[in-house]
């Protein structure tokens, strides 16, 4: 055995969890030596005997370790990456032990989001189990002078049926780490039938730990010597530090020192905003010494930004010409052609992650050196903003990754982790950075602000003869691009450039609108917006044609085929249109499925009560939602019952799948009750759940029933997919309930009482 | 000098009596299942015990926790799994998991005041904790076959 292995990160943790405290990521003990010719930091798998992947080693005693090297923040795929490994490899999963990766390039894209894990490792977890299967093949046969073939694996075992003999992967272990690694061609994966975990699914591996309080998140990292900073940032995006009372913070017991951080050089990426930073011997001691701060500030041209006015502007620009996205037909010649016409304006506001865990991150400079521990869903960006901060070599950082109390996209941008690697060069100590929730709340990368305007011609049953849409939002690549005003094709795509509908006469538009604040990735993104605006509409014209509404959808869909990209940018997710090509019969589907399961036409439903539902297809998964919801003469709403299907192709983990898509019901209603961010004078206006609330026990739905289309085509997502068509299905609902409809998120700003 | 109880040991603090019991437990027990997640009393995520009752540790400062008998998520589970703990995992409760020690600390409080809550004294019990992943469906699921293995 190596003797470096019982020093691995996982060891140390469980070794002192019990005296509380903690000792995080030391892999190596002091005075040992770092082999040259080794990455600088090595996993249990890099260490372990045979070790034919990066994702994999197996021990002599028959310990698999796998690596995680996508973070979990609640989607349990930690857990199911490593799982599908362990199906090729026929490993028993109790004698799995996973390490947490580093960023690294050498596990290639470790940016947890996008909903993408699984599509794009899959295949890449599958070939890692079974190049290591076929490895311990080989070296059981050459043990019993057999044929490779002639033998086969059972249960972290190699058998040969025709003698019975079998041997134990670990006792294998040495001998196959002398074979050369099978090139890909000759490694053969297991036909689905074989299958021992995938498609059944496994518990997370941190459940207990979770359970019983041990788990350690960003919050709960821990090094000795370590002090801990809270910040003040510009409250005004932007804005630079004027003066600061350097002294004051100093009186408060436990404040060491005031520590003026540099304002961010545009555009913002991932920097730092910059501030003043209070540190402390405790979080408390920091949050009460930043209280005497007594910033000034030059808040900078963001001063002017006020939401009222902005709003207005959007709505204002989306009904306005603008760049085309795609076309076919005529849209003008129909519509100057007569027919009614029909249109329709939407508006869903800025809003926050609100992850349970503020951002928070623990970084210690030494030796020109950074070490980092984050609850981060991009570690590589920590890397490579550390990086740029601190002027040293990216290979000089390593990041470790916690566990995350929460991303839905905001820990992709490590400015936090920056924060606490440039106040640690600075202090010369290990700093913790803890934002508070308010921090949280005012200094996000915000879900982008956006307008829409839809306008359809309608033959004499109803139905759509042209139809023109336009949507106008801040882009989230303003962030890296000050002067970016129009949407990348990368979120322009998200509902809007695929809008599926079979009309022969089409256009899809996107305006211009500049940013104020730092506009970013939430959970589902641009499909948030867009496909309310879209299933709203069709909502609109199916009541308007006295159709029923499933029905109407379903003759809107149209033909099953494979939607036409050609001369469109259409990114598909970064997926190829051949092995995920749009195919409009899963979306017809999902939603003939979910119109059964939801009891569609024969529901019962209570006195104001009311029933709706969409259809969308996002991150290449295709779901339908039907929504019921329940409001009370106050204008009160409750939400019964959610019926989803969703077709995700292959699905590894169902119970945790079913779990995303509870969730999902639950994070669109946050959304569509109360989800608003507002800036006055550029400040943001909202700062902790009291102004920005996000749905309670007593406020989700009370059950969602998820059911999952048997598939064989290939994974999707199953993160995001789940959250845009729930809120056009419940702003349907409550159509249905009351005769109000939504058009402009979140539904606090409308009275839904019998009064109005 | 602060004296109290957590988990069963004796401590004293001499620091200032308005840090919140949260800062305590966590920056300087180092007991950090308990969690940080609104400050003001509005999530959950602190949820510890007080002579038994359900508190915010966030927002009781060290003066009112004198004298008191603290029990946080480690306490619970000291002696092997606690009921609520065990239906937790059974329900496959946890997403994230970072609220889910308060939820627990919550809902361990409901059921000692009241062994078979209806859906209605559920929702009123864990009204205050935020789950922002959105796992309230196994949460009241989970209660309620913690309070039938009680029963």
């Amino acid at each position: 055995m190596n003797p470096i292995t019982n020093a691995s990160r996982r060891g140390f943790l469980k070794g002192l969890a019990g005296t509380g405290a903690f000792v995080l990521g030391v892999r190596y003990l002091p005075g040992m030596a770092v082999p040259e010719d080794l990455p600088a930091y090595r996993t249990d798998a890099d260490l372990a005997t045979l070790h034919p992947s990066v994702f994999l080693g197996l021990n002599t005693d028959g310990t698999v370790f796998m690596v995680a090297h996508r973070s979990e923040m609640g989607t349990v795929i930690r857990s199911t990456l490593p799982l599908v490994v362990a199906d090729e490899l026929d490993a028993d999963w109790k004698r799995v032990k996973i390490d947490q990766a580093i960023g690294d390039p050498r596990y290639g894209d470790q940016n947890t989001d996008g909903s993408h894990s699984i599509r794009s490792f899959y295949d890449v977890m599958r070939l890692a189990g079974a190049t290591a299967r076929l490895m311990l093949i080989q070296a059981a046969a050459e043990q019993w002078g057999v044929a490779p073939s002639q033998c086969n694996t059972g249960l972290h075992a190699v058998v040969h049926p025709a003698t019975g003999r079998r041997l134990g992967y670990g006792e294998l272990a040495m001998a196959a780490s002398k074979l050369p690694v099978p090139k890909k061609e000759d490694v053969q994966l297991k036909s689905k039938t074989a299958w021992r975990y995938i498609g059944k699914g496994m518990d997370s591996y941190d459940l207990a730990d979770i359970c019983t309080g041990r788990a350690v998140y960003g919050m709960d990292a821990h090094v000795q010597g370590m002090v801990f900073a809270s910040i003040e940032h510009p409250p005004v995006f932007g804005g630079k530090v004027k003066s600061y009372d350097a002294q004051a913070p100093l009186q408060v017991a436990g404040v060491h020192q005031t520590i003026a951080i540099d304002p961010f050089q545009p555009p913002c990426a991932f920097q730092p905003l910059g501030g003043v930073a209070v540190i402390a011997d405790n979080t408390w001691a920091a949050f009460q010494g930043r209280k005497k701060l007594n910033v000034s500030w030059d808040n900078g041209p963001n001063e002017s930004y006020n939401s009222d006015e902005y709003e207005k502007e959007l709505w204002k620009a989306a009904r306005q010409p603008s760049k085309v996205i795609r076309t076919h037909g005529d849209v003008d010649l129909a519509f100057a052609q007569g027919g009614q016409i029909y249109e329709a304006d939407y508006y869903v506001p800025l809003l926050a992650h609100a992850s349970m865990e503020p951002m928070v991150a623990l970084a210690e400079f030494k030796d020109g050196k950074v070490t980092a521990w984050a609850p981060s869903q991009n570690p590589q960006a920590a890397q490579d903003i550390i990086s740029k901060e601190l002027g040293i070599p990216k290979e000089n950082v390593i990041c470790h990754v916690t566990l995350l109390g929460g991303g839905f996209g905001r820990k992709s941008k490590p400015d936090y982790v920056a924060e606490a690697a440039v106040l640690s060069k600075k202090v010369g100590r290990p700093v913790k950075v803890v934002w508070t929730r308010e921090d949280d709340i005012k200094f996000d990368y915000y879900n982008a602000v956006a307008a829409m305007y839809i306008k359809a011609s309608l033959d004499a049953k109803g139905k759509p003869t042209a139809w023109l849409q336009r949507s106008v939002f801040p882009p989230i690549t303003s962030i890296f691009d000050v002067n970016a005003v129009y949407g990348d094709p990368g979120h322009l795509q998200q509902g809007w450039t695929d809008v599926p509908y079979d009309i022969p006469n089409l256009r899809v538009e996107n305006g211009a609108a500049k940013a104020h604040v730092r506009i970013g990735w939430l959970r589902s993104v641009a499909n948030i917006y867009h496909g309310f605006a879209v299933q709203t509409f069709t909502d609109e014209l199916a009541h308007r044609a006295g159709r029923d509404p499933v029905e109407y959808l379903l003759e809107l869909i149209g033909p099953d085929r494979r939607l036409d990209f050609k001369g469109v940018n259409y990114p598909n997710y970064g997926a190829s249109l051949d092995t995920y090509p749009w195919e409009t019969r899963r979306l017809r589907q999902v939603t003939e499925m979910v119109a059964e399961k939801s009891g569609w036409k024969k529901r019962k439903l209570r006195k104001g009560a009311g029933i709706g539902i969409a259809a969308h297809r996002s991150f290449l998964t295709y779901v339908a939602t039907v929504v019921e919801v329940e409001v009370s003469d106050d204008g009160t709403i409750k939400i019964p019952r959610v019926d989803t299907v969703v077709d995700a192709g292959l699905v590894v983990n169902p119970e945790i799948t079913r779990a995303q898509f509870e969730g999902a019901a639950v994070f669109g209603t946050s959304v569509a009750r109360s989800g608003e961010i507002t800036a006055k004078n550029g400040i943001i206006e909202q700062s902790n759940f009291a102004d920005y609330a996000v749905a309670r026990i007593n406020e989700a739905p009370y059950q969602t029933n998820v059911y999952i289309v048997d598939s064989d085509a290939p994974p999707a997502g199953v993160g995001e997919p789940g959250v845009p068509p729930f809120i056009p299905a419940l702003c349907n609902a409550v159509f249905a309930a009351t005769g109000k409809r939504i058009r402009e998120l979140p539904l606090s700003r409308t009275n839904l009482g019998k009064s109005s | 000098m602060i004296q109290l109880r957590v988990n069963d040991i004796d401590r004293s603090f001499d620091g200032n009596p308005d840090m919140p019991l949260l800062w305590y437990l966590r920056d300087i027990l180092g007991l950090t299942g308990t969690k940080f997640g609104c400050g003001i009393g509005l999530c959950g995520s602190c949820t510890v015990h007080k002579n038994g009752q359900a508190i915010r540790a966030c927002i009781t400062p060290m003066s009112a926790a004198a004298g008191g008998q603290i029990t946080t998520i480690e306490g619970i589970g000291a002696h092997g799994l606690h009921s609520v703990q065990k239906a937790w995992m059974q329900i496959n409760v946890p997403q994230c998991g970072y609220c889910q020690p308060g939820q627990m600390m919550q809902a361990i409080a409901l059921l000692a005041a009241t062994p078979k809550p209806t859906d209605e004294q559920i929702d009123d019990g864990m009204a205050a904790n935020i789950c922002r992943c959105g796992t309230y469906q196994r949460i009241r699921a989970a209660i309620k076959v913690a309070a039938e293995e009680r029963a």
